[in-house]
């Protein structure tokens, strides 16, 4: 949908160690890891606590480094970039959605969906119009100017949402994105992820949620910074 | 940065700002009180000097003022009995005026303490027996008729010249020239009045003994009539006091020559009188003095202001690492979400930035309103040079951008895993 190519997978991960030095300990919370995400996919990421989730997606999301090997988003390689390139990269084509929504509290709805193209070194003009869309379409339309602590988190999580939706990002990052909401309301994000993942986004839902988990396409499943399972092509929403 | 992004970061950091008002107010008091402290203390200081440095351009700082003066008691007193004679002679007037390289001309000058009269009227005013040159000297100006003439001199004239408050309380209502006045015993014509000095604060300090006002006589006929002895009569005592000349005021050439001409006065009279009756003024050097006073002042002004604005700064700093560490999670999700470091240096240093201005522009306001009220209350001259709220309003910017790198770069520099993970 985006016209990119489409031959080219969206993250691909060469040997990826991610290792933490703690005095005498070394702990390694990936280990070698190899992984191709295609463009439209959609993975649950899953495993025990402890098991890397987390760092796997922050290497994904750029704001982590590999200790070793090679990490690729749209075939850029990240291991050669400096602090801004990586900046930019993420900018441009990363959207994160954080368990604990994660907004700026003294922006307004409008204001926080932007923020990214703030960053970006060539803001598109139409920022606010795109967000005024994307707001609309996650069902905030009348919420624009009211600020992160006036909402609800069902509602905070949909701007969220919009936000990491506004740069039209390569990858899209959910760690726990519904670990803090009632069952009611994560079912409403879980289907605007479907809606998202039928629009041909590529989206990775971190969650130790078996109910969660079986909402996505794929399933990937980490034990010790190492793959334990991956379950591939399930129905959506089966 | 693009301007318009530029704009936005500061909008954006005022409601920082905002979020903690009393905070911020708070923070800005130091550069507040230091800004305003400094303007206000510059203009009074600038008030004090500029009177004092006019106080002594008065005198001419061309000029070197010879001037008698009383010895001190002690050596008085063994002459109880006799005239005491002290002071300035025509034979010093003489050397000066004539053996003096540099001095262009000197100008003699005696006062007579005696009363003038107008028909029922009195006072007792200064009267000045001097020469012509003594108005050019001075920088008197006249109102009606004329001043002193070489001729009055020459003739040795019963003529005076009235200073405009003897005119005023003499001879109300009406034109004094032509009329007679009685001075002592003696009756003299008024051929000019001279109109009124602009008064300076120094003024006041004149050792007037309530006289107001001056009457000027030619120095030969105040000899004559007056003689070199002046009698005074002081509650039942009698005090007889010969006194030649008061004040002999040398007109140097150049600016250059003054300190030679004063150093040359000085030799002389060390030389000539057997005491230490007379002094020698040099307004140069009083002036000099003063502007290296001003300057003295200047640098501990600078100092204490310097001190106050660390101060000030070091708050700001305090409350922007504060701020930082509290915002921890706010600089993770930006980093996060694309910013460069670049971003979160800009985002703190212009909140800090802004703070410091803040408390600066509002330190000026005060800082005018200050030697206003001064002026005003306390009845002091100041004088707010224009670059000082402009230094003022630039060290406070530097003192935010200063102060405010390091805690952005704290910002900056912070891992934006660890930063998310903030609570
Ligand atoms: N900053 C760090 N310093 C040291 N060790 C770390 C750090 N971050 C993560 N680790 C370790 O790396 C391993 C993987 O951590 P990670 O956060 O990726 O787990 P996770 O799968 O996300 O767990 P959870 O489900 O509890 O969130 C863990 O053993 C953890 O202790
Ligand atoms: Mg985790």
């Amino acid at each position: 949908m985006s016209g990119r190519d489409s031959a080219e997978p969206v993250a691909e991960l060469e040997e990826v160690s991610r290792v933490y030095h703690l005095g005498e300990n070394v702990v390694t919370a990936l280990d070698r890891f190899s992984f191709r995400f295609e463009q439209g996919e959609y993975w649950a990421v899953m495993g025990s606590s402890g098991s890397g989730k987390s760092t796997l997606l922050n290497i994904l999301g750029c704001i982590d480094r590999p200790s070793s090997g090679s990490y690729r988003v749209r075939g850029e390689e990240s291991a050669a970039m400096d602090d801004d390139a990586l900046s930019d990269l993420r900018s441009r084509e990363i959207g994160f959605v954080f368990q604990s929504y994660n907004l700026i509290p003294q922006l307004d709805v409008l204001e926080n969906i932007m923020v990214p193209l703030f960053y970006q070194d060539e803001p598109p003009a139409d920022g606010p119009l795109r967000a005024r869309h994307l707001a609309e379409r996650v069902g905030l339309a009348e919420r624009l100017d009211h600020r992160p602590p006036e909402l609800s988190g069902g509602q905070q999580q949909r701007v969220a949402i919009a936000r990491a939706l506004i740069n039209d990002p390569a990858l899209i990052l959910a760690d726990e994105a519904t670990g803090n909401l009632d069952s009611a309301t994560a079912v409403e994000i879980l289907d605007l992820f479907d809606e998202l993942h039928a629009e041909g986004k590529t989206i990775l839902l971190v969650t130790h949620e078996p109910a969660v988990g079986e909402r996505a396409e794929s399933v990937l499943r980490l034990t010790d910074g190492h793959i334990a399972e991956v379950v591939h092509g399930r129905e959506v929403g089966a | 940065m693009m301007r318009g992004s530029f704009m936005r970061t500061v909008r954006l950091g005022v409601r920082s700002l905002l979020l903690h008002k009393l905070r911020s107010a708070l923070t800005t008091l130091g550069v507040l009180f230091g800004v305003s402290s400094v303007i206000a203390m510059l203009a009074i200081g600038e008030g004090a000097s500029e009177e004092a440095q006019e106080a002594i351009r008065r005198l001419g700082s061309q000029n070197v003022i010879l001037r008698s003066v009383k010895p001190p008691e002690d050596q008085a007193s063994e002459q109880t009995t006799r005239v005491l004679t002290y002071g300035l002679t025509y034979e010093d007037f003489e050397r000066v005026e004539q053996t003096f390289p540099g001095v262009e001309r000197a100008i003699p000058m005696r006062e007579l303490p005696d009363e003038v009269r107008f028909g029922s009227r009195s006072l007792h005013p200064r009267i000045i027996a001097t020469v012509p040159e003594y108005q050019a000297a001075t920088g008197r100006v006249v109102h009606e008729g004329r001043f002193l003439e070489e001729i009055d001199d020459r003739d040795v004239a019963n003529v005076c010249v009235l200073g405009y408050e003897v005119a005023r309380h003499l001879l109300p209502f009406q034109s004094s020239i032509g009329e007679s006045v009685r001075i002592g015993s003696d009756y003299f014509t008024v051929v000019g009045t001279l109109l009124p000095r602009v008064r300076f604060e120094s003024d006041r300090a004149d050792p007037g003994e309530g006289i107001t006002g001056e009457v000027f006589i030619p120095l030969k006929t105040g000899r004559r009539w007056f003689g070199d002895t002046i009698l005074r009569v002081r509650s039942g005592s009698r005090d007889m006091v010969e006194v030649q000349l008061h004040e002999i005021v040398a007109e140097v050439d150049l600016t250059e020559n003054v300190p030679f001409v004063a150093a040359a006065c000085r030799t002389m009279l060390e030389r000539e009188h057997t005491q230490r009756d007379y002094e020698v003024i040099v307004p140069l050097e009083l002036l000099l003095r003063a502007q290296e006073t001003k300057r003295i002042f200047n640098i501990v002004l600078g100092s204490i202001a310097g001190i106050s604005l660390l101060v000030g700064g070091i708050g700001i700093m305090n409350v922007m690492l504060a701020t930082v560490t509290e915002r921890t999670r706010e600089i993770g999700i930006r980093r996060a979400l694309g910013a460069k470091r670049r971003h979160i240096v800009t985002q703190f240093l212009v909140e800090t930035v802004v703070l410091s201005v803040g408390g600066g522009l509002l330190g000026i306001l005060l800082g005018l309103v200050i030697p206003a009220g001064v002026e005003r209350w306390a009845d002091m001259r100041t004088i707010v040079t224009p670059t000082a709220p402009l230094l003022a309003f630039g060290i406070s910017a530097g003192v935010g951008v200063v102060f405010g790198l390091y805690p952005a770069w704290r910002a900056a520099t912070m891992d934006p895993v660890e930063a998310l993970r903030h609570e």
